[in-house]
């Protein structure tokens, strides 16, 4: 019996302590009538070698690309230390540290990364991680909202990641909170300060700040934290870790610093993984604290005065507050986390910022490369961070499947977004690329331009050699 | 010791970030950082024993018997951790197309169906990155439902008082009002507050089954047929799914939605606190208002089942699609029992409690409802114990940790006084659930002869009894260079 211990022998004896004849007897409490009979669609049980061999197939069949997508997930190098020590049997198999005696390795752990986010961020603390990037921000706007004594709006631009404001939309959509979309300038692709200025004297609970923002342009985050706290709204920065190696961080935004800054963790040595498990990351200011959803760990004393940590300010939460908790949410990520400090750990300040930095260099050389290429173009010439939006002559779906068949993932495809920006993808090349990788996606890129639209243009004669 | 105090300037590991540093050009100057934020500067060693010692002070299911209950603390096999992590599913970028992803797609396709198969429900989608998460989709699927009928009297949830605290909170969050019934005297929720509690503003009813209370909700049915006339839905919390899987499907009980703890009942690894993975499962009635995205099977084809497949869906609640790994473990998890062994898990997991509630009877502890049957958990009370030598639940569970064991949950459910929840999982040998009982054996006999040493219990961990009044009003929660 897979992962069944119990011998025939032991069953006998367990049965004849219960005073029970039979397993099925145990289940005499349920009515018979509700008792359902075998399972149809599970298929009988694989050995661990049949059952590798088929998830070692599929993989194989998925095979590896040369990745130019971001759009909220990034390819970064993730040190062999990192999943060796994450999935040790201490971290990966122990749960939620509410013994905090029994859990101190985790504990501390926790601590650390709070400290490490705070200080990446420029806030006063950090909570222990919520799901992911987008719902860490439907948090953040919850926060604000039961912060804000009058609005219960929230202003968001739409350079934000698009799926996170559909995520904000579906988690606050029920509590009566509205959310404002802001347009962008669409000659540099960000949030003009003085495009706010129609809202006159509106209240809001908050202005949503990206950085960077979904187009990878840096915004004018000075001007926009300055504009919010001038109407007497939060500031909530979404922000990429990674930039944050080399940017202002949200803390030190504009006079008085953003109020609570989040976004997605995954950067920070958490694999691609088709989407999960990532983690969000929530920081935020001192006197906003109490407001915060999610796990906290602190630092105390024992009983003999030895340091030791504990999970703290549970009074905000589910399992002692119940209908009145800040949120429903209950675990953090802590298995992201644990990988996440070991990958700050391991690359440090220096580290973190070379990466950011070549990156960033990257994305600079391959756009250069790309406009070199007839009609292609950058479409904003605001200042970017690793990622940027391109146009092509061609249609987009055609580029990138002929990419594809190079083996070659070419961006995103902007067309469902931000239909009004045509022909447009949106590319990324993180630190991982060499000058050769970045030379190849050029040279595909022109030869997949060249047969898209020689084959658009001899589109008839396609059609006859077919037939 | 913490890894900022092992920091030194200017250490740092040369292989693992580029070579040069490169300048940046092009970033206006107000934008840039002025100082490097705090992360330690240390070696490759440093950081590996650094995190191994934190590892090892730890309580784990590997290394220790954890009858946490409510939280199915079972094994959580190699192998679904190592292929998983299999390099092309570790590499593949979320927004790759579904053509570059069909071995995986095939894997989350199949999961559907199975999970689907064991509820008994006509959808499912693998979206939800939490229990919590998942109670959050499935109450506001029930909103939806109502709205899509111009049904907008509904305002209450109601939900048993024995329910985790999710439930409410998740209630309140859907912009709901909580209504809590009792329980009556057998562990059962209370039928005449029920039925008191029914009306036209009824927007649905959050049960877990079997109950927080390790017992089976005999009057399911019933329950169902009183909320279901009332025009509500019904809601299930899959927290102890554990218990019948393969016995009963939630979707033969009644219930229009609910979620499935894949981090409990398939094994998934809890990792300190997360990542959890609670798909949802649905009815009929339901289907038009599932998350997206969803795994559709077309011509051949795996493929994304968008908004424009399921217009009037809730929408998204993650930025992709949930916990994709989680997911992944919890199939090859699912591929390695197969049926029989999945119906085995809910015989052996109630095996096991039944088991340990008589051995721990006999050793002469209270049960606290001795007249049913444990699912895979159940409870113990030690009112008695607390009146006769001052020794409480929690000194009892803080005494197991010095003997190698990680502690059940205590005072939870509130009902029931100095509670310990305990629950075995099918995974354990009797051998492990007999020294477990010798164990509390031995702290029944010190509460009684050194009380004194039980409240001063833990004496053999990292550290003793934590000072929490003192972390909650001197909030340490950053270090800070000194």
């Amino acid at each position: 019996m897979p992962f069944i211990p119990h011998t025939e022998e032991d069953i006998h004896a367990m049965l004849a302590s219960i005073g029970a004849n039979t397993i099925d007897d145990l289940f005499d409490e349920i009515p018979p009538d509700l008792k359902s009979g075998r399972l149809k669609r599970v298929p009988p049980g694989l050995g661990e070698m049949e059952i590798s061999r088929l998830m070692l197939e599929r993989a194989e069949a998925d095979g590896h690309y040369l990745n130019f997508i971001g759009a909220g997930a990034y390819e970064h190098h993730i040190p062999a230390a990192v999943w060796q020590i994450t999935t040790r049997g201490e971290f990966y198999s122990s749960y939620t540290p509410y013994q905090a005696e029994a859990s101190q390795g985790s504990l501390q752990l926790l601590y650390e990364y709070q400290t490490m986010m705070a200080s990446l961020t420029g806030m006063d603390v950090s909570n222990a991680s919520m799901y992911d990037g987008a719902s860490a921000l439907a948090e953040a706007a919850l926060m604000a909202v039961r912060s804000h004594k009058s609005s219960r709006r929230i202003l968001m631009p739409a350079t934000v990641h698009p799926v996170y404001r559909s995520v904000v939309r579906a988690i606050v959509g029920n509590q009566n909170i509205e959310v404002v979309e802001l347009p962008y300038c669409t000659q540099a692709g960000l949030t003009l300060p003085e495009s706010l200025d129609r809202f006159g004297k509106k209240e809001f609970a908050a202005l949503v700040i990206p950085q960077p923002n979904f187009f990878g342009v840096l915004e004018q985050v000075d001007a926009l934290t300055d504009w919010a706290h001038s109407k007497n709204a939060l500031a909530i920065g979404v922000a990429n870790p990674m930039a944050l190696a080399m940017l202002t961080p949200p803390g030190e935004w504009g006079g008085k610093g953003a109020d609570v800054a989040v976004g997605e963790g995954q950067p920070l040595g958490i694999p691609l993984s088709s989407g999960g498990p990532y983690f969000g990351f929530m920081a935020c200011k001192q006197p906003l604290v109490r407001q915060m959803p999610g796990r906290i760990i602190g630092r105390t004393t024992d009983q003999d005065g030895k340091p030791g940590f504990v999970l703290t300010l549970q009074a905000r939460e589910q399992h002692i507050r119940r209908s009145k908790a800040t949120s429903n949410i209950c675990t953090n990520q802590g298995l992201m986390v644990t990988a996440a400090t070991i990958y700050m750990a391991l690359t440090g300040p220096e580290g973190l910022r070379r990466i950011a930095a070549q990156s960033h260099a990257n994305t600079l050389t391959l756009l250069e490369k790309l406009e070199s290429l007839k009609g292609v173009k950058r479409i904003f010439d605001g200042p970017l961070f690793h990622e940027a939006v391109v146009s092509l002559p061609a249609p987009v779906e055609d580029v990138l499947r002929t990419l594809k068949h190079q083996r070659i993932l070419g961006g995103l495809n902007l067309e469902g977004y931000y239909p009004e920006l045509g022909n447009a993808i949106l590319v990324c090349a993180t630190e991982t690329k060499t000058s050769a990788d970045l030379e190849n996606y050029a040279d595909q890129l022109s030869l997949a331009l060249d047969n898209v639209s020689s084959a658009n243009s001899h589109a008839p004669a396609a059609t006859l050699l077919s037939t | 010791m913490l890894i900022f105090e092992h920091s030194r300037p200017g250490r740092r590991n040369y292989s693992q970030s580029p070579a040069t540093a490169v300048e940046t050009e092009g970033i206006p100057r107000n934008l840039m950082r002025k100082a490097p934020p705090l992360l330690p500067e240390v070696s490759e060693m440093d950081v590996v024993r650094h995190y191994t010692r934190l590892s090892q002070k730890n309580f784990s299911i590997d290394t220790q018997f954890y009858p946490l209950g409510s939280c199915t603390m079972k094994y959580n096999p190699r192998a679904c951790n190592s292929l998983a992590m299999l390099p092309q599913f570790l590499g593949r970028h979320p927004r790759a197309p579904e053509s570059t992803g069909q071995g995986f797609l095939a894997c989350m396709y199949e999961l559907q169906e199975i999970l689907k198969d064991v509820t008994g429900m006509a959808g499912v989608s693998l979206t939800p990155m939490a229990g919590a998460q998942g109670e959050l989709i499935g109450v506001a699927m029930i909103r939806a439902y109502h709205e899509s009928r111009g049904d907008s009297a509904r305002t209450e949830i109601i939900i048993p008082d024995a329910a985790h605290g999710t439930n409410p909170a998740t209630a309140v969050m859907c912009g709901y009002k909580v209504v809590e019934i009792s329980t009556d005297n057998e562990g059962d929720v209370d039928m005449d507050a029920l039925k008191a509690a029914v009306g036209p503003q009824t927007a649905g009813l959050m049960l877990t089954n079997p109950s927080t209370l390790g017992v089976f909700e005999k009057n399911v049915a019933e329950m169902s047929r009183i909320v279901h006339q009332a025009g509500g839905l019904l809601y299930y919390d899959g927290a102890n799914l554990n218990a019948i899987l393969g016995k009963v499907k939630p979707g033969d009980m009644g219930f229009d939605v609910i979620h499935i703890n894949l981090h409990k009942t398939f094994s998934t690894p809890h990792g300190g606190g997360g990542p959890g993975s609670a798909p949802v499962g649905v009815a009929k009635r339901l289907l038009p208002f599932m998350p997206v995205p969803v795994v559709g099977f077309e011509k051949g084809t795996y493929r994304w089942l968008t908004e424009k497949d399921i217009p009037q869906s809730i929408g998204r609640l993650s930025a992709h699609m949930g916990n994709a790994g989680v997911l992944l473990r919890a199939y090859v998890y699912v591929r390695l029992l197969g049926a029989e062994g999945m119906h085995r898990v809910a015989e052996f997991a109630t095996l096991n409690a039944n088991y340990l509630m008589a051995e721990l009877s006999r050793a002469g502890f209270e049960i606290a409802y001795p007249d049913r049957r444990a699912s895979h958990e159940f409870i113990v009370t030690l009112k008695d114990l607390k009146e006769k030598t001052g020794v409480t639940a929690m000194n009892v569970a803080k005494r197991l940790l010095d003997k190698g064991y990680h502690a059940p949950t205590t005072y939870f459910p509130l009902l029931v006084p100095e509670c310990l929840l305990i629950e075995p999982a099918e995974t354990e040998s009797k051998e492990t659930l007999d020294a477990f009982v010798a164990a509390m054996k031995e702290i029944l006999e010190e509460a009684h002869t050194q009380p004194e040493m039980v409240k001063g219990a833990p004496h053999t961990t990292p550290v003793r009894r934590l000072d929490d009044v003192k972390a909650a009003r001197e909030l340490d929660l950053v270090w800070k260079r000194p």
